[in-house]
């Protein structure tokens, strides 16, 4: 029942911006009156929070999904198989952990 | 592998959180969002008080989520949700979902008294705790909804927290609400079919969410989920709905886990004695027994 | 249409005649006539709006928050003890800047459990960011109403206000009243349109975490949004006058022009001082007074230019700050500072927890001043 889930459409007055837009605000004169998202976070690349990265061996995954399910971030695409987005990936390590074939490896970032 | 074979998905696929957010290695709390927007979708409006995910959003000029959000007051996510609630029906919409989305500290302690006012006049909310068992975001002191046992910075390891976690369950089922559910993160499947179930029943809903705070717990990132199945499989945090008063457990383990590993896996439990780990576990087997009976009599 | 009812009525009204479109209110002695007639209008259909009778002062200045954001005009009352719970809320209002109106019957702070008239409640509420108004009637309490939505949602402005009323001596004392006709109203104060506003389609999320490399740059915005404000409060209280023919401005003077003795005064306090001012100029004294209608923001030009004639500048404070005087004398002085003005100056102290000041007692201020020391601060009719 969930997989054939679309999520409730609304029309937006424009696209959501999820793009890597950096926001500059230099004068008083540009900012909104009160604290307001100007931008998406996808501006804060937190690859950096890494000590180590999964590398997925497609070869042995057998695309159950679980990886991508019960990544926080969420920063690994749902393909087969499925790839990390190395940009957000903060290294938490929970699909190493749940991966049923062990098809998820960790390799320590070099320093 | 088959090549042809597209990945198997048992959630739905669009992501509404977005990467870049603020949350710990391996938070539950985001994937509590995760879920509840790919179940609630766009037409929405959240407010969030003083918590954790008032930080994971990110901050100024930047949003994670990219839906209407507004941060509030540590106690007022209940009432601000009761505002927006009944100021779009006075202008006559009807359609947009209104969420609170609270941590344990904004709703057991500070934020009852606004929870509890939302619940009687029966407001059409879903209000959401995330539980994550303790005040994380001023890092980590004792909530009503630390469990027994537990090391916070307030409840130190030579006085650790005596006494038991708050039933606010209970304390919502009384209120007469017309849904209630516990959900965790490691069941996204049964969390984001509470939240479809909530979105479509008018009144208020509670959904609590048992979500895993690697820093505060002090246990492996890695480990969230495996935590956040075993809570279930102890029977510590029993997975079940009411709906009109009547109680139906969505998960009965075949074999009860005992607690020890559930305790192991976590820093904040490594001082407890073994009568103390005794204790808890024919604690949680007796409330286990009451949650039995209440299914069995108001099922 | 012209009737007769109290203060507490005006205010029901005034927001009725706004179109407000949602209320949440928690009862308090003396608002509560306020929630009764506006839980009446409601339900008789009168006022189309979405009434929310909270558990709170503090959930009811929340919700209201929560409507606001969403781009609903909304409307809160309270009094004292309420007003002090919601404190923090009134900050996040005016920093979210939501337009917001709030009527407050001024009733001293317990204890002892007072609930008779007295401005410590709004006053320690000065610096949450709301402009401040203090009604000296009830035409004044219902006009400031409808003003306050037209000054407060102006696009330049955005901060809440506050119309102050005191308690018994306005929301308990009727008085005529002129209702104007809900198609004036709307000509006056067209429909709520924000730009910033909670909307799916439009998605933004509002009061983030603010670094300092940004929250001081709203601070001044606020700043410059209550310079605005000054003007506006001006020039709606004339437009106000030209279509209904009751003219407000910040402040109003009453013979001062030749004053040696200038009373300075807020609230109900202003309208006894006016028949003070007559009675006294019989017995040969040349008396003024000046009525602080709005309190924040601060008319400090305008005092000036009122006082800068006047021997003697006596302040009558229903309020005390405590550790140094009353509040107004503090700002009084600090504008005739700012003019270089150096004029004697009393710190009046009166009428607090709802006693009487009545003309005798105005009397005695004027003779007060007359012989003692200037610059100083007096307790009037302290029992000694």
């Amino acid at each position: 029942m969930l997989l054939q889930l679309k999520l409730p459409s609304i029309r937006l007055n424009k696209e959501i911006s999820v793009e890597e837009k950096k926001i500059e605000l230099n004068k008083v004169d540009e900012f909104p009156p009160m604290p307001v998202s100007l931008g998406s976070m996808r501006v804060n690349k937190t690859s950096s929070w890494r000590n180590f990265r999964p590398i997925i061996d497609g070869e042995k995954c057998i695309g159950c999904g679980i990886c991508w399910k019960f990544c926080p971030e969420p920063a690994i695409f749902p393909t087969n198989p499925p790839e990390v987005d190395y940009d957000y990936c903060k290294g938490c390590g929970i699909c190493i952990a749940n991966c049923p074939v062990d098809a998820i490896t960790r390799q320590d970032e070099t320093k | 592998m088959n090549e042809k074979k597209e990945l198997r998905l048992s959630i739905p696929k669009e992501e509404v959180l977005q990467p870049g957010h603020l949350a710990c290695q391996g938070c539950g709390a985001s994937l509590a969002m995760r879920y509840a927007l790919k179940a609630l979708g766009r037409d929405i409006i959240v407010d969030i008080p003083a918590c954790c995910w008032a930080v994971i959003d990110g901050p100024f000029p930047y949003s994670a989520t990219n839906i209407p959000i507004y941060h509030t007051a540590f106690e007022t996510a209940a009432a601000v949700a009761s505002g927006v609630t009944n100021g779009l029906k006075a202008i006559g919409n009807d359609h947009t979902t209104v969420m609170a989305w609270a941590g344990d500290g904004g709703t057991f302690d500070i934020g009852i008294q606004a929870l509890s006012g939302a619940a009687e006049r029966n407001d059409d909310i879903i209000y959401t705790v995330y539980d994550n068992e303790a005040y994380m975001n001023t890092g980590i002191q004792r909530s009503s909804a630390t469990p027994h046992g537990a090391w916070t910075t307030t409840t130190p390891v030579k006085h650790y927290r005596k006494g038991w976690k708050k039933d606010l369950d209970s304390i919502m089922v009384a209120h007469g609400i017309p849904y209630l559910a516990t959900a965790s993160i490691a069941y996204p499947e049964d969390m984001i079919k509470k939240y479809l179930k909530a979105q479509k029943i008018k009144g208020t809903k509670f959904i609590h969410v048992y979500a895993p705070c690697p820093t505060g717990w002090k246990s492996d990132p890695a480990m969230t989920i495996h935590l956040a199945k075993m809570v279930v499989e102890t029977n510590i945090f029993p997975l079940y709905e009411v709906e009109n008063g009547k109680y139906k457990i969505n998960i009965k383990p075949k074999n009860r886990k005992p607690l020890d590993e559930y305790l192991a896996m976590q820093g904040r439990f490594k001082h407890l004695p073994q009568e103390e780990i005794e204790y808890l576990q024919r604690t949680f087997d007796e409330k286990w027994e009451i949650l039995l009976k209440k299914e069995e009599h108001f099922g | 249409m012209k009737t007769v009812m109290n203060g507490d009525f005006a205010a029901s009204y005034g927001a009725m005649t706004s179109d407000v479109k949602f209320v949440a209110a928690y009862p308090i002695t003396p608002q509560t006539l306020i929630v009764e007639k506006l839980s009446e209008l409601v339900a008789d259909g009168e006022l189309d709006a979405s009434f929310v009778k909270v558990e709170s002062e503090h959930s009811a200045m929340a919700a209201c928050i929560g409507a606001q954001a969403a781009g609903i005009r909304t409307f809160t009352a309270t009094s004292s003890q309420g007003l002090l719970l919601m404190c923090e809320v009134l900050h996040w209002a005016a920093r979210a800047r939501l337009p917001i109106v709030l009527a407050n019957v001024n009733r001293a702070v317990a204890p002892g459990w007072s609930i008779w008239a007295d401005a410590q409640d709004s006053i320690s509420q000065r610096d949450t960011g709301w402009m401040q108004v203090y009604a000296e009637n009830n035409q004044d309490v219902y006009d400031s109403i409808l003003m306050a939505y037209k000054i407060a949602e102006d696009n330049d402005v955005l901060l809440p206000m506050m119309v102050n009323l005191d308690a018994f001596f306005l929301s308990h004392t009727s008085e005529v009243v002129d209702l104007i006709d809900n198609d004036k109203a709307k000509e006056f104060l067209p429909a709520y349109d924000p730009e910033y506003k909670l909307d799916p389609k439009n998605p933004r999320a509002f009061g983030a975490l603010t670094s300092p490399e940004h929250y001081f740059e709203f601070t001044y915005k606020m700043f410059e949004a209550m310079e605005v404000a000054k003007k506006k409060i001006t020039q709606v209280g004339k437009e106000f006058g030209d279509i209904f023919g009751r003219y407000y401005d910040m402040t109003e003077s009453y013979k001062i022009d030749d004053a040696e003795t200038v009373l300075v005064t807020f609230g109900t306090i202003a309208g006894t001082a006016k028949e003070s001012v007559d009675r006294l100029r019989k017995e040969g004294k040349k008396v003024g007074n000046l009525k602080i209608r709005v309190f924040r923001p601060f008319p400090a030009e305008q005092i000036i230019d009122a006082l800068k004639n006047a021997k003697r500048v006596v302040v009558i404070d229903r309020d005390y700050s405590y550790g140094n005087e009353g509040a107004f004398y503090t700002e009084i002085k600090g504008a005739l500072y700012d003019a270089n003005l150096r004029i004697d100056t009393y710190g009046m102290i009166a009428g607090l927890g709802g006693r009487d000041v009545s003309t005798t007692v105005i009397k005695e201020i004027v003779e007060k001043a007359e012989t003692s020391e200037p610059n100083k601060t007096y307790f009037i009719g302290v029992k000694k």
